[in-house]
């Protein structure tokens, strides 16, 4: 230990940006007012799209399945808001495709309370597979940004060999620059935190919890430790600051020192992970029955008058959140998420999914910053990724359109796209939006 | 000393000689026993095909052509790159009939240039389509649409395509041999392959109904369906609020089916490769981009 416990144990390579955390860092959520309309996307989630349940012109209460899971891998989704479902029809996203969405106008002397629960579950009674369904009911997914259903990372996997799970890997360790939703969630609500940490142990069948919180949020991890019972198997762990430490594969080797083989889950070492913004939500609305209607957004950036941690429902347009907080800007960037793997949005008129974390607005960059110089070899990226990639290689290969020599020979699967490798990248190459290029090109190929 | 010295050189003059003539002989044999037997005319074929290797005969490149010729596979036609004359040669070379293929261009389905279709932002990154299209879709409201920074130009390897001054790329029949390397490379998936006898064209690639898809591009097919009705029954349908020509029934297509197309989504491509929009569409005289919608 000696060494390392003076260092603090972490990952290998990696960077560290510039945190710009203290803007939000110390100001208490805050509920935004419903917008007039809200669009729910029913794909906004890894796996199969959801199917309305509901049909133009019928009125929802704010709470209501509007939509059922699409197959296993799938979940449903509430009305975030009493209204009217005005229309069904294809909406712009984020990713870029325009996809079906359920429109709902919301109504504006409604008193917005839930009224529509399943019944409380009543947890000393329930299996764990029907633990693993009330999970599914609640419209769960990784609220850290991928999206993917929670409760297909709990039920036990229909193939494969895999040990069976000893370890559950809470992530609280919110890497990235700007963001401090899952600071805020776990200093103000840690009752939650710890009520869903204690659930996903008995869906997960784990015999211990490890939450894991980065070095700058030690009011987060006291908070946390305050509310761990005497008999609770749960353990906060910090963390020295670095990014990505919030990617699961990272955060399993900076806690457990287990590594996860690249195209692997963290089941292949013992390891379940769930976001701590995921866990809060759980250990609040499987109790009361009620389902995923809303979550916590960062909205900030130099392009943001009133900066802040804003409750927002599914389905809130950008613009309606960025007019609540202050546009500053007149050009600006928006993205969702951080800016180290958020996603550009071309558009105001998207919506705020299920996966947004963080609403985050640049002020447009001189046209010096954002030219491309050549490649000179200087090998920061391949010191920076933390798969160990070689990403200077792998960006040459996709200016000549090689993609499946990448593939094939560079292992770019791999790669997920933390952007580590751009952001030293001193030529500016944009080597994110080439593997993601490239990545489209060969999933296309493959089929 | 001498003739120590010379024994020497004759064992190195003997050695290497000796080793001559066994690799010799070996070469010899190999050239006999593993001698693979290639028809001479594909040779000579080979230098009279365009050597482009694009692949428009649907074979694997021109060398793989000329065998394909040589067993009377294909017809000398299908090289869609030689011009008449060298398929005469080639078809009068091997004592063949040249066979007749009808001229194949590539076709875009989409005419929203930067004049006629709105941009929701403004795109600053790799200067190609396909970059552009894994950033949110691309910057035009129109997600189906080209974003016009003419990745199938590059990618052409006849030069048979460039882009006009709104963006758009326009496919020069003469020099277009359908190859299909802009239909690959096109991340909306826009271009497609069709013999110059699909005079009904239409140009459009939005989804979306009436007033919206207006909203999007002026020249959008906003599923109106009055092509549909005034075309010969079956000949075109609205699919997904988007018009559809089934070309298997091309015999029965005329322009009285782009007339009253509204916003000249459907088109008429006269025979000497003029596009013509119907008598009622709406004209659209403006030549420079439209504004951005802003936020």
């Amino acid at each position: 230990m000696g060494l390392m416990s003076l260092f603090g144990r972490s990952f290998r390579h990696g960077v560290h940006p510039p945190e710009n955390k203290d803007v939000t860092a110390g100001v208490p959520i805050r509920r935004l007012p419903f917008p007039p309309r809200l669009i729910v996307h029913l794909d906004q989630f890894i796996g199969a799209p959801a199917r309305p349940i509901v049909k133009k012109g019928q009125e929802v209460v704010r709470g209501e399945p509007i939509a059922e899971p699409g197959g296993f891998v799938s979940v449903p989704l509430h009305a975030p808001a009493t209204g009217v479902v005005r229309d069904i029809k294809l909406m712009p996203t984020a990713r870029g495709p325009r996809t079906p969405a359920i429109i709902i106008d919301v109504y504006e002397a409604s008193p917005q309370e839930v009224l529509y629960a399943n019944p409380p579950n009543d947890f000393d009674s329930l299996t764990r597979e029907e633990l693993i369904e009330a999970i599914q009911r609640a419209g769960l997914t990784g609220l850290g940004g991928a999206a993917f259903p929670t409760h297909v990372k709990y039920a036990d996997p229909p193939k494969g060999d895999f040990p069976p799970v000893d370890t559950l890997v809470v992530n609280g360790a919110e890497c990235e620059p700007w963001l401090t939703a899952d600071h805020r969630v776990m200093v103000e609500r840690p009752r939650d935190v710890i009520a869903g940490v204690r659930i996903a142990l008995r869906a997960s069948g784990a015999g211990r919890a490890v939450i894991g919180i980065e070095d700058n949020k030690r009011d987060a991890a006291r908070a946390l430790e305050e509310h761990i019972g005497e008999d609770d198997p749960i353990s906060v762990r910090t963390l020295p600051v670095k990014y990505p430490q919030g990617a699961e594969k990272m955060l399993i080797h900076a806690l457990l020192g287990r590594k996860v083989a690249p195209g692997r889950l963290p089941r292949s070492v013992g390891v379940i992970v769930s976001n701590v913004g995921t866990l809060a939500q759980m250990g609040r609305l499987l109790p009361r029955g009620e389902g995923l209607i809303e979550r916590v957004v960062t909205v900030a950036g130099p392009g943001v008058k009133r900066p802040g941690n804003y409750i927002v429902p599914i389905g809130t347009p950008a613009r309606f959140v960025l007019e609540e907080a202050g546009l500053a800007a007149e050009h600006a960037e928006i993205i969702f998420g951080g800016p180290m793997m958020g996603m550009d949005v071309p558009e105001l008129d998207i919506p705020v999914t299920m996966g947004v974390s963080g609403i985050l607005v640049r002020e447009p960059e001189d046209g010096r910053a954002s030219r491309i110089w050549p490649c000179i070899k200087c090998a920061r990226c391949v010191e920076a990724c933390p798969m160990f990639l070689n990403p200077s290689m792998l960006g040459l290969l996709a200016a000549r359109r090689e993609f499946g020599k990448m593939r094939d020979d560079y292992n770019l699967d791999a790669c997920f796209e933390c952007g580590c490798c751009a952001y030293v990248c001193p030529s500016n190459i944009p080597l994110v939006q080439y593997f993601r290029l490239a990545k489209a090109v060969n999933r296309e190929r493959a089929g | 000393m001498d003739a120590m010295g010379l024994s020497l050189a004759a064992i190195a003059v003997i050695f290497m000689s000796a080793l001559g003539m066994m690799l010799a002989i070996a070469i010899a044999v190999a050239n006999r026993y593993l001698w693979v037997h290639e028809d001479p005319r594909v040779e000579r074929l080979d230098e009279m095909l365009p050597a482009t290797n694009c692949g428009a005969c649907g074979q694997a490149g021109c060398h793989a052509f000329a065998e394909a010729l040589v067993r009377e596979e294909v017809q000398p036609a299908k090289c869609t790159v030689s011009d008449p004359e060298t398929i005469e040669r080639i078809a009068e070379f091997l004592g063949v009939d040249a066979g007749e293929e009808e001229k194949r261009i590539a076709m875009l389905a989409c005419a929203g240039g930067s004049h006629v279709a709105r941009m929701r932002s403004h795109y600053e990154g790799l200067a190609t389509c396909r970059a552009a299209a894994v950033v949110g879709g691309g910057p035009k409201e129109c997600v189906w649409g080209c974003i016009g920074l003419g990745d199938c130009a590059d990618v052409c390897d006849f030069d048979a395509i460039h882009l006009d001054r709104h963006g758009l790329p326009q496919v020069n029949p003469d020099l277009c041999t359908a190859c299909g390397d802009c239909v690959d490379i096109c991340p909306k998936g826009l271009f497609s392959i069709h013999p110059v006898s699909h005079r009904l064209w239409v140009a459009c690639n939005n989804r979306l109904h009436g007033e919206e898809a207006e909203a999007e591009c002026e020249v959008a097919c906003n599923a109106c369906g009055r092509c549909a009705r005034d075309a010969a029954p079956g000949l075109i349908e609205i699919r997904d609020n988007l018009a559809v020509v089934n070309y298997e029934k091309n015999d029965l297509a005329d322009r009285k089916a782009i007339e009253r197309c509204p916003t000249g989504a459907i088109v008429w491509r006269e025979e000497d490769g003029r596009i013509v929009r119907g008598r009622e569409t709406r004209r659209i005289v403006r030549d420079r981009p439209l504004p951005l919608k802003c936020a």
